[in-house]
């Protein structure tokens, strides 16, 4: 039995528009111990599926499952990072964190808790900024806040949405080399969510592509299959690495999103009235004199 | 820097003193026209003593100033704690739940609008058996009068926290009462404050109204009275001196407001 695993899970959301799916029959299996990393197109659906590990939405169709039991709403034992860091603004980056240590280990003292809390901080690189608010940080700092919150809540699962994608280079790489230590060190089950082929590779276990929505799909999970640990420098070298990337981005660029060339024109067909010339014009004083039937105007659509 | 100080010397000083000055030919233009209204020299000359004795207590309804002023904040100070012990609280519920707002949001659009000279009976009547009718109903008045822009604004505050800070309240599974108080609460703040300061407003605006309807010592009541002895003097002295008083909540307002906008 699979840690957590999908049973052909579709969700959508219904707004002003009418109903749009978003995911559709998804299927995943996520070992205990194992990182995972999804890639997929902006707007596919990722947030959307991590949210259903998390708890905080349910599927329209399809069953969540952890250790064989439906997920019913969130968890601490699922930390999540969420996509926009999602710090309180109102409590320092000790008080956020702290919030959660509360939680988790209500059972323990004081004392206790705030070690706990400190530890994490200090593992993120943070204790110089512990009494900093956010908005005093920068984005990376922000991230990293977090990641600490999430770790600190000691979940089960970690799952990681776009940790990075918002921070430049440099920032990413330092803390891909983190998360990368974090894991080695914790060997906790991770699920990260990343539009960063790259980042994948050097990170997870297993790459899964997820296809361009509406109605997104997992396709065929790749094993990356590189020795750890990894050094980012040595692994552009790697046979595997331009193998995985082909794949990935084979399956990414592939499937249903090749756009079709589509050629449309406007006609616009004359405001000409048939007239019968035998009957004297119909002229109601105050109405319009323009003809009764207005411009017509035609689309004309071809596929190429 | 120097150009800077003038700029703000002009914005600051000249511009208003221009606006004073302004105020003050149009009130003696008007006096030249009619007798009843006194200029602005006479009328200093009949506020002094008012105004050199603040705190004097000469009799119940000769006393200085402050003295009076003093009085109807603390009338106001009253019935706007009661307006926020109750607006608040009421504003949560809505902004939480649809089914409440659904079910009174109705009454309270229909509340919102009725003027202060309409409660006053009401709370008379309903506070008939208390020991102080009429302090009562003023106390109930302002409250009601001056709840509405805190509920309002509370209930929008509530409704506008972003799902983010919810999502995390979920995550860490925080209790009941540990989510209103790290996280809504937080979060409304700077609606609730927006909320209390329009309230006060108000409740200043209910004051006047209310002691001219009660007749007790205040500066509504005093303005009232010195109408009827038909000393015009005072009553300009008085409409000076609640505009000066309610501007200047108004500014305190707005810097603890600012205070919680940050958040
Ligand atoms: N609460 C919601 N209500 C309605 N539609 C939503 C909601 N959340 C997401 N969507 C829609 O679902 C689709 C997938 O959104 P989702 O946030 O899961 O994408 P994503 O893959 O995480 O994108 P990104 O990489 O930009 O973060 C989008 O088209 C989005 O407009
Ligand atoms: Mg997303």
């Amino acid at each position: 039995m699979a840690f957590i695993e999908f049973k052909n899970v579709s969700k959508g959301y219904s707004g002003a528009q009418g109903f749009s799916p978003v995911l559709k029959d998804i299927n995943l299996q996520i070992e205990e111990g194992e990182f995972v990393a999804i890639v997929g197109y902006s707007g596919a659906g990722k947030t959307t599926l991590i949210s259903l590990i998390a708890g905080l939405i349910k599927p329209d169709s399809g069953q969540v499952l952890m250790n064989g039991k439906e997920i019913q709403g969130a968890d601490p034992e699922r930390g999540i990072v969420f996509q926009n860091y999602s710090l309180l603004p109102w409590l320092t980056v000790y008080e956020n964190i702290r919030l959660a240590v509360d939680e988790v280990l209500s059972d323990k003292s004081k004392e206790e808790q705030d070690a706990h809390t400190l530890k994490y901080i200090k593992m993120v690189n943070l204790s110089h900024a512990k009494e900093r608010f956010p908005k005093e940080l920068s984005g990376g700092m922000r991230q990293r806040v977090s990641v600490a919150r999430a770790l600190a809540m000691n979940p089960k699962v970690l799952l990681l949405d776009e940790p990075l994608s918002a921070l430049d280079a440099l920032t990413r790489a330092t803390l891909q080399d983190e998360i990368k230590n974090i894991w080695e060190a914790e060997k906790k089950t991770v699920l990260l969510i990343t539009n960063d082929v790259d980042e994948g590779i050097l990170l997870a276990d297993r790459i899964i592509p997820l296809s361009a929505g509406p109605g997104a799909t997992l396709g065929a999970p790749v094993q990356v299959q590189i020795a750890r640990p990894r050094d980012r420098k040595k692994i552009n070298h790697e046979p595997r690495f331009k193998e995985i990337r082909k794949e990935v981005n084979g399956y990414l660029l592939g499937l249903g999103t090749k756009p079709k060339l589509t050629l449309e024109k406007k006609f616009v067909l004359p405001a000409i009235e048939p007239e019968d010339l035998d009957h004297p014009r119909n002229l109601i004083p105050g109405a319009s004199l323009t003809p009764i039937r207005s411009n017509e105007v035609k689309r004309e659509r071809v596929e190429v | 820097m120097s150009e800077q100080f003038e700029k703000k010397v002009k914005d600051y000083l000249i511009l208003p003193l221009f606006g004073v000055v302004c105020f003050m030919v149009l009130w003696c233009v008007i006096c030249s026209v009619t007798d009843n209204l006194p200029n602005p020299i006479k009328m200093w000359h009949k506020s002094e003593l008012f105004i050199y004795e603040p705190f004097a207590k000469r009799g119940e309804m000769d006393q200085g100033i402050l003295r009076f002023t003093g009085l109807s904040i603390s009338l106001v100070g009253q019935g706007y704690l009661v307006a926020l012990i109750f607006g608040t609280p009421l504003g949560f519920f809505l902004g939480l739940s649809k089914l409440f707002t659904k079910s009174f949001d109705p009454i309270i659009q229909i509340l919102r609008p009725v003027s202060p000279l309409a409660w006053y009976p009401l709370g008379l009547v309903l506070f008939e058996l208390s020991p102080e009718p009429s302090y009562f109903a003023s106390l109930f008045t302002i409250s009601v009068c001056a709840m509405w822009p805190t509920v309002l604004n509370t209930a929008v505050g509530v409704r506008a926290i972003p799902q983010d800070y919810l999502n995390v309240a979920k995550v860490l599974k925080l209790s009941r009462s540990k989510t209103l108080f790290k996280v809504l609460i937080p979060a409304t703040l700077p609606y609730m404050f927006t909320g209390f300061r329009l309230s006060l407003g108000i409740a200043w605006l209910v004051i006047v109204a209310v002691e001219m309807l009660k007749g007790q010592p205040g500066i509504g009541g005093f303005l009232w009275d010195a109408y009827n002895a038909g000393n015009y003097s005072l009553v300009i002295l008085c409409i000076l001196v609640i505009g000066l008083v309610g501007f200047t909540l108004d500014r305190l307002m707005s810097l603890v407001e600012g205070k919680f906008k940050t958040a």
